[in-house]
Parts: structure tokens; sequence; C-alpha cells
């Protein structure tokens, strides 16, 4: 088992004649996803990489059955390409392009309400379940099949907590990097609930940064379902415990503000809720194995001063 | 991106937000020539810089009595010497740091007499998605320090972008500034332009505090702050052209035009990552192993060599560097383009201090091979952890 994708999960690319997407088209077909079509509006009729290419998401949908696309248009068009394929009720909808406008995604987060898809990111590094399916832009070489469930706002922090648990033994279910934008699809939230209700996920690893109540929402989430008997090990970690308040941090989502979304208050969410935190991003899986053999958590380091 | 005040009322005249009448100077020349154009006998002049507290601010080539960044005069003349005193000399307020920022732009506006001030805000509030409006009666204070100490007079109001903004906005910001009949009315179509703005010019942030009524019964835009979305502006060219780089760090400027995203620190360690949560990430733990961070630099999922380049000559030119950490854990970005890139900026620019580098991911084994082929003394590094501990003894060594 595992969330969202799996072997037989049919995956569309939007923009898959551009160079990005070919790169990572490639990669998806020969870590075995089962990539069914792409969408280049003005190719439509032609083929690339040996897969038909549409001129309309809703046509590749009929002659595909495709029940996730990946999205690689420029940051532009990016919020078109999304409302399209919420057009044309695709499942899954997973955006990896980086620097859309924050009032394209407002009317974008609008239209997913009510609709029957569900976006991952944008900004994003995708996800990928071990050995069966991967949608995006995470190296292949560093997974492992196994029990951890990983989610992330960063990209190569997902990768860092990937490694660290293939290196520890663990290996993974399923890893989904939700991206760094303010407004954006899917949340800690939806991912954890999923994780919790997934029957190989044995634990899970939750990776934050400062800016936003996203984390604090989600330590709530995982106090209240603990609460009522559901619960699996979870290791936190968030960046940006040393950032200077008021700037930007690369990702327009971490920014301290108003005294709020620092990562102290972060932290104490996590550890409120009964999550282990890791206190340095090398130690995630180091900081997981301790916690799955009951041993005591290692010293914190005091507030950045 | 920001823009001064001057520019932001522009902006805002434009969707007819009413604003008081005013001109920019950049010498007292024009200065007191814009006095000339105003009504009188009450003229502001205020320093144009990229940020808040200019009226409590201070000059530091002046006395301490000589008056801060927003100064009353009566006469044209008047004008021209506070324009004088101010241009070129450096306003030291709570929000610049204690290095300041000089003046070399002033806008003088014509006075208004003024019966009540408010506070009103839009951004985009997180937490829903929505626009929001920040209303407060507090006007001409520090809208953290009043959400701190008195979060019951400030009301937030957000706007589904399905239906955009309504009358019923405009009443509840109306009330929430507790303002009736006309002045209701004034307030409301105020509020409604001010989001067909926000809206249409894609901006993050736009702040009237204060917000005033005068002593004729009429609502103005005393002050007005204005961020724009960076990933929106090549469809605003004309906002585009408002930037003013002599308010940013040049080091930041040089970054934002190889597509780097790069904050200048305080500390001595160096670090050039990839994707912003391990760019944090490797601040913090320098910091945890006891060394501090030079800046904050990412170089993006798809970086050549040439940016690669680029962001090590940017790290190696700032003086305060003792110690460089390069920490690449490649997805999209392959490791040997970035053992390439490191490799042509040190043959170009020199190395004299410890570069310490790890490198993870796509590509690892030909990356590490470059660089112990290229004979350069680079401590190479297996993990995070190592990499961290290895720097901050290196630079602890030299000192």
């Amino acid at each position: 088992m595992s969330i969202l994708i799996n072997k037989d999960t049919r995956v569309l690319c939007q923009g898959m004649t551009g160079k990005t997407a070919t790169f990572h088209t490639k990669a998806a077909l020969e870590f075995g996803t089962k990539m069914v079509g792409g969408v280049a509006p003005g190719k439509g009729g032609s083929t690339h990489l040996d897969l038909s290419v549409f001129d309309t998401v809703l046509e590749a949908r009929q002659a595909t059955d495709a029940d996730a696309s990946v999205i690689y248009v420029p940051p532009l068009f990016a919020a078109d390409a999304i409302c399209e394929a919420i057009q044309a009720e695709i499942p899954l909808i997973v955006c990896i392009t980086e620097g859309i406008p924050v009032l394209d995604m407002q009317r974008v987060n609008r239209a997913l309400s009510g609709s029957k898809s569900r976006l991952i990111g944008p900004n994003c590094p995708g996800l990928i379940t071990t050995d069966e399916c991967k949608i995006g832009i995470m190296p292949a070489s560093i997974f492992r099949k196994g029990s951890v469930g990983i989610v992330s706002r960063s990209g190569t922090l997902t990768y860092e907590a990937v490694f660290q648990t293939s290196q520890q033994g663990l290996g993974q279910t399923t890893a989904v990097g939700i991206g760094g934008d303010p407004i954006k699809g899917t949340e800690f939230i939806d991912v954890l609930e999923l994780f919790l209700a997934d029957p190989a996920t044995e634990s899970i690893v939750m990776i934050g940064e400062i800016g936003g109540q996203a984390e604090e929402d989600a330590a709530q989430f995982l106090a209240d379902e603990a609460r009522r008997g559901r619960s699996k090990p979870t290791v936190g970690f968030i960046a940006g415990r040393t950032a200077p308040p008021g700037r930007r941090m690369g990702h327009a989502g971490a920014v301290i503000s108003g005294g709020k979304g620092g990562a102290e208050d972060k932290i104490a969410a996590m550890r409120d809720a009964g999550l282990r935190v890791s206190p340095t991003p090398a130690k995630i899986g180091e900081t997981l194995v301790g916690l799955l053999k009951g041993q005591p958590e290692e010293a914190q380091p005091t507030a950045a001063e | 991106m920001h823009i001064h005040e001057y520019q932001a009322k522009d902006v805002l005249r434009s969707y007819g937000v009413p604003v008081p009448d005013g001109f920019a100077a950049m010498d007292a020349d024009e200065a007191q020539a814009a006095a000339g154009k105003l009504p009188g006998p009450v003229f502001v002049v205020k320093a144009q810089i990229h940020a808040g507290g200019r009226g409590k601010g201070s000059f530091k080539e002046l006395g301490a009595d000589a008056g801060g960044g927003v100064r009353l005069a009566r006469s044209a003349d008047e004008v021209r010497e506070h324009a004088a005193q101010m241009l070129n000399n450096t306003l030291v307020t709570v929000q610049t740091g204690p290095d300041g920022k000089q003046v070399n732009r002033l806008y003088v506006e014509a006075g208004s007499q003024i019966d009540k001030e408010f506070y009103l805000s839009l951004l985009v509030d997180r937490a829903t998605g929505f626009t929001s409006f920040v209303v407060s009666t507090e006007g001409g204070m520090d809208i953290e320090t009043v959400a701190h100490e008195t979060p019951e007079k400030i009301l937030t109001l957000g706007v589904d972008p399905a239906t955009g903004f309504m009358p019923h906005h405009g009443r509840a910001v109306a009330k929430a500034l507790g303002l009736t009949g006309d002045l209701a009315k004034q307030a409301g179509a105020l509020a409604g332009k001010l989001y067909t703005a926000f809206m249409a010019r894609d901006m993050e942030m736009l702040e009237i505090n204060p917000l005033v009524l005068t002593g004729d019964g009429q609502l103005r835009c005393l002050d007005a702050k204005m961020g724009f979305d960076s990933n929106a502006l090549s469809r605003h060219p004309d906002i585009a052209e408002m930037r003013d780089e002599t308010e940013e760090d040049a080091k930041e400027i040089e970054a934002s035009r190889h597509d780097l995203s790069y904050i200048a620190l305080d500390g001595d360690i160096g670090c050039m990552v990839n994707g912003a949560g391990l760019a944090m990430g490797t601040m913090d733990i320098i910091k945890y192993h006891g060394g501090t961070p030079a800046n904050f630099l990412d170089v993006g999922g798809g970086a050549t060599a040439e940016k690669v380049a680029a962001a090590f000559k940017i790290i190696t030119a700032d003086p305060n560097v003792k110690g460089i950490l390069v920490n690449i854990f490649g997805g999209i970005m392959r490791c040997d383009v970035i053992a390439e890139g490191i490799i042509t900026a040190v043959k170009e620019v020199g190395l004299s201090v410890p570069l310490v580098v790890r490198l993870e991911g796509t590509k690892v084994a030909e990356g590490k091979k470059i660089i112990e082929e290229s004979g350069l003394n680079v401590i190479s590094a297996d993990d995070l952890d190592d990499a961290a501990q290895k720097i901050v003894k290196a630079v602890g060594d030299l000192s």
C-alpha cells in the first residue's frame, strides 16, 4: 500500500514537449511510471517520447483515461494549465512550476474547492511511491521501499529525509513534496490523514519551514487524532530557526512576519503534539530510528540568539 | 519589490484613490519649485526611503535636535532649507537598522489638517488564500504593536475572489473605522478602489498608515507603502521601472540578475545551497555547530555552471566571509554541473578561504571526481553534519 499514487496510476504531462518536461518524462518512464500521454496546445496529433500529444487536457483524458496530470508549463501560464486540468476533472494534479503569481493561485484555489481534483504544489518536487510511480523531479536513486511516509514543504529537504531514512534501512512508502508557496493545493493535514490511514506506512516524517500556520495546524491535527487513538511515530523538522524576521527566504512562503510563523513556535507545537523534533536537518533519520527503538530524546539546541 | 511613497501615491491616484497633492524632488531647487505649485500655507517635506518610522528618525550627519525625515514647512524657502538638510544625508529609523539609509529623493506634499487617523491595509492572508483588509481605528501606530497590545481594535476581512469586492465589504470597513453617514460612504468607496488597485497590479502588500480624516471632512491616504509580487512583475513593466536599486543590497541585486536567491547576513561562513528549505537548514546547522552564516543563497533547481560560478563570486566578494560551505543535494541539479561551476569560479577569482563541499544525489560520483581531479584545495564532506562541522572548525582555526 501507499498513498495517492501506485503502479496503476495513469499519468499525463502538461507542457510535455518543453525541455524540462522532456527530461523528467524520460526519467519517469525509466522509473516505470505509467505515462499515458502529453498535452501541448497546437501540437495535438503528434507524438513525443513515443507518447501521444493532445491539444487539450479534456481530449487527453478521454483518450487515455488518465487519473493524474503533472504540469511543467511556465509560471505565467501555469494557473491556466491547472484550471484546465480541474475543468477536465483530473483527480490528481501535480504542479512543479515555481514562481506562479500569488493572485493567480488565489483563483486556482477557488476553482479547486468543490471540484473533483486534488492539487499538489505548485512549486514542489512532486511525489514518489517507491518502486511504483514517480511524478515530478525527485531523484529516484535515493529511494528505497519501506515503511516511512514523508511529507515536506521543501524540495531538497525532502531528498535529505528520503536519503537518511534509506541509509537507516527504513525506506519509504510514499514521499510527498507539497511545495513552498503561500497558497497551495494540498496541505500537511491532507497528507498526514492519508498516511495515518495507510496500513503500509508505519511512521511519518514531516518537514516544515518558517512562515504561516500550516505546521501548527498539522500538529494540532495529529494531537486530536492521537486523542481518538489514531497515531503513528512521527518525527518533525523545521527549517529557518536562524532566519532573520521580515526577510523572505527564497520560498515565497518562508517569511516570519508579525511575530508569527517563527521556527520556535512551530517546534513547540510539534513537541506538544507528541512529535519528536530532529535537532538538525542531518539527524532526521537518526531521530526517527531513536524514536522507533524507544530511546530517550537527545538534548535540543537552545533557541537561536 | 517595494516602491517609494511618491510612486505608490501616483499608482493610487490612477485608481481614483484620494491622496494629498504633492511632487517628487531630487534636489533642493526642485523641492522649492514643488512648493510653488502647491496651495500652501503648510507643506510637508518627506524623505523617500524604503523604510518606516521616518518622522521619528534622525539624521546621522545632523544634530539630535535637527528634525527627522518628515518635516513641516510654512514657505517655499523653508521647504528648500529642509530639503538641503535632508538630501544626501543618512536617515536612521527603527526600520533601517543602525547604518541608516541615504536620502536621495524627497516628496513635497500639501499639508493636511488632521482630525483623526486610521489604519487600513491589504494583503493576501495565507490561511484563507483570500486578499484581506486589515482595518483599525489606531492609525499612525505600528500595527504589530496594536495587534500585540489591543488585538480587539483590529478587524481582518477577507474578500472571496469569486465575488470580488462587494458593497458589504465597504460597509464592514466603514463600521470597523467607526464612520457613519457620508464618511462611511467615502470609506466604502475608498476600500473598493484600493482592492481594485491591489488586484490589478499584483500587489503583495498595500498599507495606508495613516488614513486620515481632514478638517474639511475628507478621507485621504496620508502615507502609502506598496509591495509587488516579484513573480508577476513581467506583467507590469511600468511598475518594474519604478525599482530603485539604491535601496537594495548590491550583492542581492547582482544575485537577482543571475536569478539566484541571495540574502546577506551578519556571519562569516558563506553558503551555497540548492533549494530554499535546505539553504535555511544549512544556516541552522552551521549555527548549531557554533558558526554563523554570512548569507542565504539558493542557486535554484536548474542551475548551470555559469550560474554556480556567479553565485560563488558573489559569496567571495563579501569581505566578511572567512570560509565557504557548498551543500548540494542534486535532484534536477546535477552534481557534476555544480563541480564544474565551482572550479570555473575558483580559477577566475581565486580561493583565499577554506572551502568545504558536500555533494549528494544525481551524478554525485562524477561531481566528486571532478573536484578531486581539479587539484584545488577543497575539503570534501561525507554528509551535511560532517560538512557543517568541518567548515565551522576550519573558520575557527583561522581566528
